[in-house]
């Protein structure tokens, strides 16, 4: 078994076949997170715990009796999401040392299905951002930036030098997460996505990233940004391998998350052989947004007749408060952040200042000290729109327009569509040096602007990696379906990924890993 | 339109963090511009959305029984400040120093 290889179909029969151990598998993927540390996708590689998980599960094998496809598969988990035992700093200061004293739901789940866990992964501080550049450990790195592909199609410089400065970022702010599962140092991660936090990241580093419908997996234990449209992310190298992470243990009702719905979730596997001719193709118009490449408008537009070649029905629709939504999601996240911020003032953990004179000015002087401009901007910005003065011209507005934003979904797909198509990003990868000339802000509101509406209106939405950009980066496209229909959404977009055949990065390090006694699969998922 | 100064000051007390320099202040005034684009919006008769879920009836009251706990020492591990099974905080009941008082950039504008 590589480590290029897809979950279902090739990992688990070599660790049931005793062909891999869990152990070499866990010792490849932290020697490779050692040789890809210049990607800087990791905050904690938590080595010796995961060795120990990787013994425990290697023990289980022996005795045939695996907990199931995940058993001894190393996983990767965004920084913003508590890991008993291991420090969770969601890349702030605020939070540097902070060693939580429980699992998150969806962390404790990885781990009773026996996942090995090898550490956190790098972010935006506290998921602000769309560029992962912007945490106190500093940038990701795209693997692309390293990639042949890449490469080749960069103007030929005569020294590294320019190499160094020309990489690009992984997009955000599940940024390490996307870098660690593109890398190959891990086999699936856990992001998360408010504005499309885990979608931007995929598309932009070729992984599918998958945003679950709100309300289907736990939000316990996941540092929140803005509560009513947070959820847990899913990134891995192919679409089966998002289903077996969502059915396998993910999705469910939990106890300790009361948005979490009550209905039981039917764990699914998605079928082989899929025939899209019956299905219902919107393609929302208001997707075509200033500023989309052309490239990327091309793409789409292929990808379109695809699916009318294959008999679907494909049809032009309409969202029309689409270009609204960012506007109604700084409001909205601002204010949310504003209160969800509040709970860091020193006093039960993470950083405390020095300050002694009262309680009050103590707070103060360890927010000052823990939390970036980002992060400020935003509680201030939050506090101002939630004002008294303010509340209804803003925050009831805001709330009024994502009513709006939301309706919009359920009128086109009450008209017969089954699945949206559309881009998940404006372009592909940027390079890191013309990313922080503009502010995050500014970013985050051009970056965001094709996936936050799914996050508005709580739908379920896929990136699926799909061509290489002129440039040699990933450029994916993304579907969203219909509430808490992740199987057909899965289901159509597992179809698609089969059409496009998108190509496997061509890493040197992942090469010399991959090379010895191994074969090195020829493509990120089996066919 | 610029924000006053008593308004910059309130909101730094509410918030409890600092505008730090005319940048922080200027990043305000940008949100709140961008933010004033919601009134093109015709909401006449619209609900304001709580939550996606809405319809679902998600939020329910559970049973009032004691299911975990007798973790005080979990709790208290990651606290700087402690004294046996209490978090130790400077005095309260003081309120920040006024705006004339304090170190704040706001002082200068």
């Amino acid at each position: 078994a590589a480590l290029t290889d897809g979950l279902r179909s090739q990992v688990s029969a070599a660790l049931k076949e005793g062909r891999v151990s869990p152990t070499e598998l866990c010792q490849r993927c932290l020697d490779l997170i050692k040789s890809t540390k210049f990607l800087n996708a990791y905050i904690t590689v938590a080595e010796e715990t995961a060795l120990k998980q990787a013994e425990e599960s290697e023990e289980r094998y022996r005795r045939g009796q695996p907990l199931g496809i995940l058993d001894g598969i190393p996983v990767a988990v965004k920084d913003n999401f508590n890991t008993a035992g291991i420090e969770t700093t969601c890349a702030s200061n605020m939070l540097k040392g902070y060693i939580s004293p429980y699992n998150a739901t969806v962390v404790q789940k990885l781990l009773d299905q026996g996942a090995v866990l090898l550490g956190k992964t790098n972010l935006d501080e506290f998921a602000m951002g769309s560029g992962s550049t912007d945490g106190v450990f500093g940038p990701v790195r795209n693997p692309w930036s390293y990639s042949k592909q890449y490469k080749e199609k960069s103007v030929p410089k005569s020294h590294s030098g320019e190499e160094e400065s020309n990489w690009v970022i992984t997009g955000g702010s599940s940024g390490g997460s996307a870098a660690a599962v593109s890398s190959f140092t891990c086999f699936a991660a856990l992001g998360s996505d408010t504005g499309g936090s885990t979608r931007n990241p995929a598309a932009h580093c070729g992984v599918v990233g998958l945003k679950p419908t709100y309300g289907l997996i736990s939000r316990h234990g996941l540092i929140p940004l803005v509560n009513s449209m947070d959820v847990p992310g899913i990134l891995t190298r192919c679409v089966d391998d998002a289903a077996v992470l969502l059915g396998s243990s993910l999705a469910g009702h939990d106890p300790k998350d009361s948005t979490t719905i009550q209905d039981d979730f039917k764990p699914f596997e998605l079928p082989d052989l899929i025939d899209v001719s019956k299905l219902s193709i919107g393609i929302p118009k208001e997707y075509h947004a200033p500023g989309l490449s052309s490239e990327i408008l091309a793409l789409w537009s292929k990808a379109a007749d695809l699916f009318k070649d294959a008999g679907a029905k494909v049809v032009e629709v309409s969202l029309p408060h689409t270009c609204y939504s960012i506007v109604c999601y700084h409001v909205l996240c601002t204010a949310e952040v504003a209160s969800n911020m509040a709970r860091f003032d020193g006093l039960e953990y993470g950083h405390r200042s020095d300050m002694k004179d009262s309680t009050e000015s103590m707070y103060a002087a360890t927010r000052r000290e823990g939390f970036n401009d980002v992060v400020r901007g935003r509680i201030l910005s939050g506090n101002y729109f939630l004002l008294k003065q303010n509340y209804e011209k803003y925050f009831v507005k805001a709330q009024k327009v994502r009513r709006l934003i939301a309706n919009d979904f359920v009128k086109v797909f009450r008209s017969g569509v089954d699945i949206l198509l559309t881009p998940t990003t404006l372009s592909d990868a940027a390079p890191y040096t013309e990313f922080i000339q503009e502010d995050n802000r500014t970013r985050s509101a051009q970056d965001d602007i094709l996936t936050q509406a799914a996050n508005m209106a709580g739908l379920p939405a896929i990136n699926v990696p799909t061509a290489l950009s002129e440039r040699g980066l990933p450029v994916g496209l993304q579907f969203i379906g219909r509430s808490f229909q992740e199987k057909q959404l899965l289901t159509v977009a597992k179809w698609f990924e089969k059409q496009v055949q998108f190509p496997v990065i061509q890493l040197e390090e992942v090469e010399r890993h991959n090379s010895g006694v191994f074969q090195h699969q020829k493509s990120a998922s089996f066919s | 339109q610029k924000v006053s100064v008593e308004v910059l000051d309130h909101l730094e007390h509410l918030a409890l963090v600092d505008f730090r320099d005319s940048e922080g202040v200027e990043r305000l005034h940008k949100a709140i511009q961008f933010a004033d684009q919601l009134c093109e919006v015709n909401t006449d008769g619209v609900e304001p959305m709580d939550s996606v879920l809405e319809d679902r009836w998600c939020l329910y009251l559970r049973e009032d029984d004691v299911t975990e706990g007798n973790c005080t020492k979990e709790l208290l591990e990651n606290a700087r400040e402690k004294v046996e099974e209490y978090f130790v905080a400077p005095p309260g009941n003081i309120p920040l120093p006024k705006l004339e008082e304090r170190e704040t950039f706001l002082q200068s504008s």
